[in-house]
């Protein structure tokens, strides 16, 4: 039998090097756990305009995500009125010190006229300019979000990528591994002929309105009304953004 | 710490019958997901698609071998009134670390096995074979014993995905092999022999993993005659 104070060291002891040394290795990865972060969701980002990229997102490396990032994409953030907001506006804010550290599960929490909402304009090699609107929602487990990439008319989709925390593999996780599911959403219009706001639903027994439905998927009904649900609401805060800058 | 290894044990690096039953038995014979039913639910969970099974099983297999080596080398020393805390200190140290790692070498699969990898900490076989090998037996022959439980894991992780991600979604590794569209090397559209295929989605979804598990045991068991219960 070994006596308290034994146990006591031994207690200590242990603790004291299992903290160093994994103090010392979160403190040291730390720039790289950052730095592959704000390429993961940047890459997310990027999804959206996969087809105007023409090349497959996962197999860009991380300068080439940062280059494009640098390059070719403007990174605004907005009002509830379509007002762009400077960096300093940004940081007092939100506290996000960039737009693509805004957090929008937080701004969706917030009364409607404090929002803010990150907006990115890529402009493709052939000079055209594409806006990536971005919106977060709640699927049946926990939060899903997606990017919806406008045509240089602020109508009709030109891209779109989808993500989730943790939908049901098989189910509610094809809104982001389906790729006959959202390309559904390619060529869908916010808009209807009339210029009133329609966003694009998801329906259960197939599609009726061709521009403004896509079918949902069996089994995840409930992620289903999610996006539903999230583009509905998401979407329309960009409403003033979008008239204003129509021609 | 090798001021813990005695005389004997330094020089017990040998590696005869013994050392190799330790490493080949758990792949077969005592494999902890088939024979020892240990460590199914992250079986269940991770199983989707290889490029997980397969981390997965590197991740479980590292801290299984040196979990074992560090309990092993502790073993005397680790006062049994507080041994399944010590022992749990140090298998949550070596999750913690694996996940550091994969965190800062592969964002994305870290992503995509999110809680799975912290689970490891409760994860039976680890502690299973702590208590049951490690605290009984010299560090070499636990360090052994670690490595084939860890490797007897991860083949079965690797045996329910390959089903998994072929018949439920027509690739491996991500090379697509089966499906409708073009991009698949077997195109079941413009092969009129396999127009009747269509990938299982029920292959997919966690009951799957259950019913291949249980076929892998049916199968390892009509095959295996020590496996079979004399009653």
């Amino acid at each position: 039998m070994h006596s308290t104070s034994y146990i006591i060291r031994f207690t200590l002891i242990m603790t004291l090097i299992v903290a160093a040394v994994l103090s010392i290795m979160v403190s040291g990865l730390k720039d790289t756990h950052t730095l592959n972060e704000s390429v993961y969701n940047k890459k997310g980002i990027l999804s959206a305009v996969a087809n105007q990229l023409g090349k497959d997102v996962n197999s860009l490396t991380s300068e080439e995500v940062q280059t494009i990032f640098e390059k070719q994409i403007i990174q605004k953030a907005l009002n509830n009125k379509g007002e762009e907001l400077t960096p300093e506006q940004i940081k007092s804010i939100t506290g996000a010190s960039s737009v693509v550290d805004i957090d929008l599960g937080k701004e969706n929490k917030k009364p409607a006229d404090q929002r803010v909402f990150p907006l990115f304009v890529y402009k493709s090699a052939d000079n055209k300019t594409y806006n990536i609107l971005y919106t977060r929602g709640k699927g049946l487990w926990d939060e899903i979000w997606g990017y919806i990439t406008l045509d240089s008319d602020l109508n009709t989709i030109a891209g779109q990528a989808f993500d989730h925390k943790g939908e049901t593999p098989g189910l509610g996780a094809e809104i982001k591994d389906n790729k006959a599911w959202y390309t559904q959403f390619t060529g869908k219009k916010l808009y209807n002929q009339a210029g009133e706001y329609k966003s694009v639903a998801v329906v259960k027994g197939g599609v009726k309105d061709k521009d403004h439905q896509v079918d949902a998927i069996s089994g995840a009904t409930i992620t289903g009304d999610g996006v539903d649900d999230m583009l509905n609401k998401g979407l329309a805060y960009y409403e003033p953004y979008l008239k204003k800058n129509k021609k | 710490m090798a001021e813990v290894l005695t005389k004997k044990e330094a020089g017990a690096f040998s590696f005869g019958k013994e050392e190799k039953k330790l490493l080949t038995d758990p792949l077969n014979d005592n494999n902890p997901i088939t024979v020892q039913v240990l460590g199914v639910c992250s079986a269940l969970a991770v199983t989707t698609l290889v490029s997980k099974a397969i981390v997965m099983g590197i991740a479980v297999i590292f801290v299984t071998a040196l979990a074992n080596l560090f309990t092993s080398l502790l073993r005397n020393y680790i006062p049994k009134s507080i041994r399944m805390i010590v022992q749990l200190v140090i298998i949550a140290f070596l999750v913690t670390v694996v996940e550091l790692a994969l965190k800062a070498v592969n964002y994305p699969i870290w992503k995509d096995l999110s809680v799975f990898i912290g689970l490891i900490i409760t994860n039976c076989i680890v502690m299973g074979r702590l208590e049951a090998f490690a605290m009984a037996n010299k560090p070499w022959k636990s360090f052994l014993d670690g490595i084939g439980n860890g490797v007897g894991y991860a083949i079965i992780l690797v045996m329910v995905a390959v089903v998994r991600e072929l018949f439920g979604k027509g690739s491996l590794l991500d090379f697509k092999i089966i499906g409708s569209t073009p991009e698949y090397l077997l195109n079941t559209t413009s092969t009129a022999w396999l127009s009747w295929y269509s990938p299982n989605n029920l292959l997919v979804l966690s009951p799957a993993a259950m019913f291949i598990v249980a076929i892998i045991i049916w199968i390892q068991r009509s095959r295996n005659a020590k496996l079979v219960d004399i009653s």
